[in-house]
């Protein structure tokens, strides 16, 4: 069997004295999207910005298809294949779309001192990946990315990414500020994208969205993995409980369930 | 239906970042034809406005991509005296030849620009605080060094006919020869901002220089010469001055950090960075200069000009961002539908 096309093994990050994450293990192949779900507070950002380089492991290895990589920049990163899009999609609302595609890698025309950013070429190819992936409304390149919907701007990004030749797509909260129309795009995209060959590295804590990609979810619970399991493997109730520490809530319930059958069904009374 | 006709259409130009400036420009045009007669029309009349906004567009313009960058370099106002003084001092002082005092004076705009850029990017100061530090900084130096090599304040300059043509003369005993400078500014930096990648990583940088970064774009390198390049334009404001003057004064620049940025704001350009045009910055600094000169063609008093920049600038930023609203909202299957 090939090797995975990202691994992590026993990867360590501390800050100073405080440990963020502990021993975190994971692969993803091609063709495969990889749920990592965790409350807020986690360790998911810290978690991504080791994948995008932005941060080093204190311990611990990241492989990618069998070879050990060390990135110092996230330049590193984005060359090795690994492309994350954060939240808001396009960070540049006040650019064109066939600008902000291009942004560092720009096409010219021209010769010397005389080399044209070429606008045509570039807002061309930039609607052109963009409807690949079924955003057909964006047809034209010269319009300024903050005018787009958020979803529309998620695909963007992601669009952006594969155009790039991303095989290793990461996708922080894609969907947290998306209504459920624009949410389910960005999913259908996430789809096209696994289709197409990435692995896709999936951060929510919407397990509905999580569900409805995923064939293989992480639980991150205090820096730690707390649970690891595949495709059908558990339902949704388990899933969320496990994310907000699982035992603890359902003590709480018994907890609130004895009181009320002790009060004659009534809530606790404050002050009283 | 993928094709939009990249031909002509009002919409497109109302999107445009110097929408709001070209309506301002018109409007004061307008006034000041109105109540300054016709000598303010006049061929001297448009003379005296475009020899100020020459020389503040000349500073007006890198300070304008610095902007749109997301920085701010307010040290210009030490650095067109100290432009000045140091051409004066070599050449005029000492008697070098003026060549030697115009490549030192450039030499020390681009060396505080250096310091400016690198301040910037090691400290992570603000760049208005930095700048703000430099300004203080070199218009003591200037003032310090010039009573201890001169012995005087304001130094006397004779420069040759080569450098008086090139620098300091009247076309037709009424257009500054920097007019010529400026328009040959203008268009270099329109070029590099809006035709060459270098464009394309400063409005990157001034929308987020931290995704700018991770996409490969050197912003450190470009801060630094964007910093440099306001240096070098604030020096060489100054030594045509004095050339044109025939004498540099130790304070004489002040009044240009101002002027400059609201000449960089009134022509569209976003304050937080990330949007603006080159087209914008010059119809800015034409609307500035007009306001500032054209007072003296009516009868109204002249103290009243900066109650009709202030209340300007403020009406061309909330019409900025009317036009970058609908800049922003702009999609065309909304029509479609």
């Amino acid at each position: 069997m090939a090797s995975p096309l990202l691994k992590l093994t026993r990867v360590n990050k501390s800050f100073g004295p405080i440990d963020v994450l502990h021993e975190i293990s994971l692969e993803v192949n091609a063709g495969e999207v990889l749920c990592l779900l965790g409350d807020n507070g986690a360790g998911k950002s810290t978690l991504i910005k080791i994948l995008s380089g932005v941060h080093k492991p204190t311990s611990g290895t990241v492989e990618m298809s069998g070879s050990a990589v060390a990135f110092s920049s996230p330049r590193d990163a984005s060359d090795a294949g690994i492309a994350t899009v954060h939240q808001f999609g396009g960070t540049f609302p006040l650019m064109s779309i066939g600008r902000s595609f291009f942004v560092g890698v720009e096409p010219t025309k021209g010769w010397g001192p005389f080399k044209f950013f070429d606008r045509n070429k570039a807002n061309e190819i930039a609607v052109k990946a963009v409807q690949d992936f079924g955003i057909t409304r964006i047809d034209d390149g010269d319009r300024l990315v903050g005018g787009l919907s958020g979803g529309e701007r998620q695909a963007l990004a992601i669009a952006r990414a594969v155009h790039f030749g991303a095989r290793v797509l990461i996708l922080d909260e894609p969907t947290a500020a998306l209504g459920v129309k624009q949410a389910s795009h960005v999913l259908r995209i996430v789809n096209q994208a696994k289709k197409r060959g990435l692995a896709v590295v999936f951060i929510t804590h919407q397990v509905t969205h999580a569900m409805a990609v995923g064939d293989h979810f992480a639980v991150l619970i205090r820096g730690a993995i707390a649970a690891d399991f595949k495709k059908g493997q558990k339902s949704r109730e388990e899933i969320t409980d496990l994310m907000a520490g699982g035992e603890q809530m359902a003590e709480l319930e018994a907890e609130v369930q004895s009181y009320m059958s002790a009060h004659d069904g009534h809530p606790p009374t404050i002050g009283g | 239906m993928n094709k939009q006709p990249s031909g002509f259409s009002v919409g497109s130009l109302l999107r445009r970042p110097e929408t709001g400036s070209f309506f301002g420009l018109v409007g004061v045009f307008v006034f000041f034809t109105i109540f300054g007669g016709e000598n303010f029309a006049s061929l001297t009349g448009s003379a005296s406005w475009l020899n100020v906004a020459a020389s503040l567009g000349i500073v007006a313009l890198p300070i304008g991509l610095l902007m749109i960058a997301g920085e701010l370099d307010i040290s210009i106002g030490s650095l067109i005296p100290a432009g000045s003084m140091t051409v004066a001092i070599i050449s005029g002082h000492y008697g070098a030849p003026i060549i030697v005092g115009i490549v030192a004076a450039l030499a020390l705009g681009a060396f505080v620009g250096f310091v400016n850029g690198m301040l910037v990017i090691r400290t992570a100061v603000p760049s208005f605080i930095v700048t703000l530090g430099t300004l203080f900084a070199v218009a003591g130096l200037v003032l310090g060094l010039s009573v201890i090599l001169t012995g005087t304040t304001s130094v006397a300059l004779k420069a040759g006919p080569e450098a008086k043509w090139l620098l300091g003369h009247f076309i037709g005993g009424a257009f500054q020869v920097t007019i010529f400078w400026w328009i040959g500014a203008a268009l270099l930096f329109g070029f590099l901002l809006h035709f060459s990648r270098f464009g394309n990583w400063i409005f990157a940088m001034g929308g987020d220089k931290v995704s700018a970064r991770n996409a490969g774009i050197p912003t450190e390198k470009l801060t630094i010469l964007l910093f440099m390049s306001s240096g070098v334009s604030a020096t060489f404001v100054g030594v045509s001055q004095a050339i044109l003057y025939n004498s540099a004064q130790v304070s004489a620049g002040q009044s240009y950090i101002f002027n400059a940025i609201i000449s960089v704001v009134v022509g569209g350009v976003l304050l937080t960075g990330g949007y603006g045009s080159v087209f914008g910055i010059v119809l800015g600094t034409l609307t500035f200069a007009i306001v500032n000169q054209g007072i003296y063609f009516t009868n109204f008093d002249a103290n009243w000009a900066s109650l009709i920049i202030g209340v300007l600038l403020l009406l061309a930023v909330l019409m900025n961002n009317t036009f970058r609203k609908l800049a922003l909202s702009y999609s065309p299957s909304k029509g479609k539908k």
